[in-house]
């Protein structure tokens, strides 16, 4: 009885999602700090988050969260020093990641593993063509020849709908318009169909209209190849379209998880809370717009017990002396509310909106 | 394209009048050529007047200049006092001083951009301090200290290669007075790669070749090196112009007759004929490379587009 009921739970949070139980990519307990001059900051302090084929996570947090530093710990691309990677494990199709050696990791990245950066007009190298820095994922993984990879290059243009990807694969990334660029930039990461991709806010750099169009692709992609994506973002309307869970970072922590309909129906964190709230509405027009108040953390100085305790509204004695581990939110009859998550002790209070 | 390249080799017309009537007013305001040339004796007049008459020196400057120029053109760089034609000087000091430049130039890139590739990726460590500390050095020591050193120590006391360079030039004699002239600009160019290759290792687009899961050594060299060396390529064209320059002190230390050697000789004895030659092919060589380094900016560079 009991384990028809769990497979059932199991079932109607992943409908969309592979089946197999092991996820694609299982990160426990990341740690990673950067040794500076002015001392250490932490900039990860025990991330836990896990993605599937076919799903998509969305990574929400303001500037030096962590979210971006996660990122980066996992693709290996960490600038060491300063930083290093104190602790955890980065599970990718059953192997830690952490544990494999440099060559291992340089032939998962680009091939198995992507990344998509923010600013492709800074990403891109200036002085290479666009086929080239596209074709070289099939010189250097594929050992394709020039020619073969010119020819790929182009496909790949194409695929990303680039107009004339015939015409333009001679150019230089500097003569492209900037969601052409970040097309591009997804092309170069779709290159050899990785099993993951990571998009560290694809869509930051571009006017609205653009991002539209790049989120749409993006996601049409994603299906057609059933990859795993981790979208990172500080854009709460990006999300909601395309993500199917979302993980809430801040401190270098995840201070809630849920599914994505259910985090903006009802946030069991009070700071998920604050950036609902901040978000500009039609109906609110005139009014003065919400803010968080207070600074982000410094990291060098993160405060004891909740990381957000100094800013939160509800804070309250404990807050400042104990850490808040993840909480698994109930509804209020106690049922379990699947894959949801919230680090405040509070959470209750919250969810109800009390 | 075309059109920048003509407009550039139509600027240096008046660029090219302009430093070689300075040269010209220069080399006669060290004083009355004849003078020199008879040195403490007093001249006698009616040979002095036969020399003025013969190179023009009795007409003013401005004229003595356009009549020169008009020479010029005709390839005829007029003679020395001693009756030798300078353009016969110049055909053998050119090929001397080329050598030993080309000699010098390759010690230069090679070591140059080297040393500060290895220097500005181990930022903080052992090779960047060893490095720094010996380019500050080899920069603050006048080059004729390093050269009489080096001269001596290496040449005759251990007598690894020729202390002087002898007539024919070979290699292996070239090669310490290439080094003493490429000593100062080399440690130019290390410390430039160095400052180019720290700056763009940071830069996203090494960040983004690492992710793409390249081998360590063609994110380096493909996407670092090649970016970061845009900026030391300029400073090497014009270099190249100061390098068969300045060879003045290597090439006496060593001995070579070259640019610098009879460019110095012209200079003592006043001979403006042979000074105002050299320094117009200099002035040419100088202008040539700037072009050159300015076209080879835009191959670069792919964002630089010259119309």
């Amino acid at each position: 009885m009991s384990t028809s009921v769990s497979s059932a739970s199991a079932g109607s949070r992943a409908d969309t999602v592979d089946s197999s139980d092991a996820p694609l990519l299982q990160v426990n307990d990341l740690h990673v700090e950067f040794r500076t001059r002015d001392g250490v900051a932490k900039a990860v302090n025990g991330v836990d988050y896990s993605v599937r084929a076919g799903e998509t996570l969305a990574v929400l947090g303001e500037s030096g969260s962590g979210k971006s530093v996660t990122a980066q710990a996992i693709m290996g691309i960490l600038d060491s020093p300063p930083g290093h990677i104190t602790g955890g494990e980065i599970i990718f199709k059953g192997r830690d990641l952490l544990k494999l050696g440099s060559e291992d990791r340089r032939q998962i990245r680009g091939a198995q593993m992507a990344m998509i950066f923010q600013d492709a007009l800074s990403s891109l190298n200036p002085v290479h063509t666009v086929g080239a820095q596209l074709g070289e994922m099939y010189r250097v993984h594929k050992g394709s020849s020039r020619k073969e990879a010119t020819a790929k290059a182009i496909e790949l243009m194409d695929r990303v709908r680039i107009p004339a990807a015939k015409d333009r694969v001679n150019d230089y990334p500097h003569q492209f318009s900037g969601g052409m660029r970040q097309r591009i930039m997804i092309a170069m990461a779709l290159a050899l169909e990785p099993d993951l991709i990571i998009a560290d806010e694809p869509t930051t750099a571009l006017d609205v209209t653009v991002q539209a169009q790049v989120m749409d692709l993006l996601a049409e992609l994603q299906a057609e190849y059933h990859m795993g994506l981790i979208l990172i973002t500080h854009d709460l309307g990006v999300v909601a379209d395309v993500a199917d869970k979302i993980a809430v970072m801040y401190a270098g922590r995840i201070v809630e998880t849920a599914p994505v309909g259910e985090l903006y129906a009802r946030p069991a964190h009070p700071y998920t809370r604050g950036l609902l709230d901040s978000i500009p509405r039609l109906d609110q027009k005139g009014q003065e717009l919400y803010a968080i108040k207070g600074l982000p953390p410094n990291l060098l100085h993160i405060p004891a017990g909740c990381a957000f305790n100094p800013r939160c509204p509800r804070a309250q004695e404990i807050c400042r002396q104990e850490v808040p581990r993840l909480f698994q939110v109930t509804e209020n009859d106690g049922t379990e509310l699947a894959g949801r998550g919230s680090a405040c002790f509070f959470w209750k209070e919250t969810l109800n909106g009390e | 394209m075309g059109r920048y390249v003509l407009r550039r080799l139509l600027q240096m017309i008046p660029v090219f009048i302009g430093t070689t009537f300075l040269i010209f007013v220069m080399v006669h305001a060290l004083g009355d050529p004849v003078n020199a040339l008879f040195g403490d004796k007093a001249p006698d007049p009616a040979v002095a007047a036969q020399i003025r008459a013969q190179y023009n020196l009795n007409d003013p400057l401005w004229l003595q200049y356009v009549k020169y120029m008009g020479n010029l053109f005709r390839w005829d760089f007029g003679t020395t006092f001693s009756g030798q034609t300078v353009t016969s000087l110049l055909a053998t000091a050119y090929p001397a001083t080329l050598k030993l430049t080309a000699v010098a130039f390759t010690i230069e890139v090679v070591f140059g951009i080297g040393f500060g590739l290895i220097s500005g990726l181990r930022r903080g460590g052992v090779a960047d301090n060893s490095v720094l500390i010996l380019t500050l050095v080899v920069i603050s020591i006048p080059t004729f200290v390093t050269g009489y050193v080096l001269q001596y120590l290496i040449g005759v006391k251990w007598g690894i290669v020729p202390a002087t360079a002898g007539d024919p030039l070979t290699l292996q004699s070239l090669l310490l007075p290439g080094i003493v002239l490429a000593s100062v600009s080399l440690a130019y160019v290390a410390r430039l790669t160095r400052t180019t290759v720290a700056e763009n290792s940071k830069a996203d687009y090494v960040r983004t070749a690492t992710a793409k899961g390249l081998p360590r050594r063609r994110v380096v060299i493909n996407h670092l090196l090649r970016n970061s060396l845009i900026p030391v390529v300029t400073f090497l064209g014009t270099d190249l112009g100061a390098l068969m320059g300045g060879a003045l002190v290597t090439e006496r230390i060593f001995n070579i007759h070259g640019v610098g050697f009879y460019l110095y000789q012209g200079i003592v004895r006043q001979n403006s004929n042979t000074v105002v030659g050299f320094v117009t092919i200099l002035v040419i060589v100088f202008l040539a490379a700037n072009l050159l380094v300015d076209l080879l900016y835009a191959v670069l560079d792919p964002r630089i587009r010259y119309a």
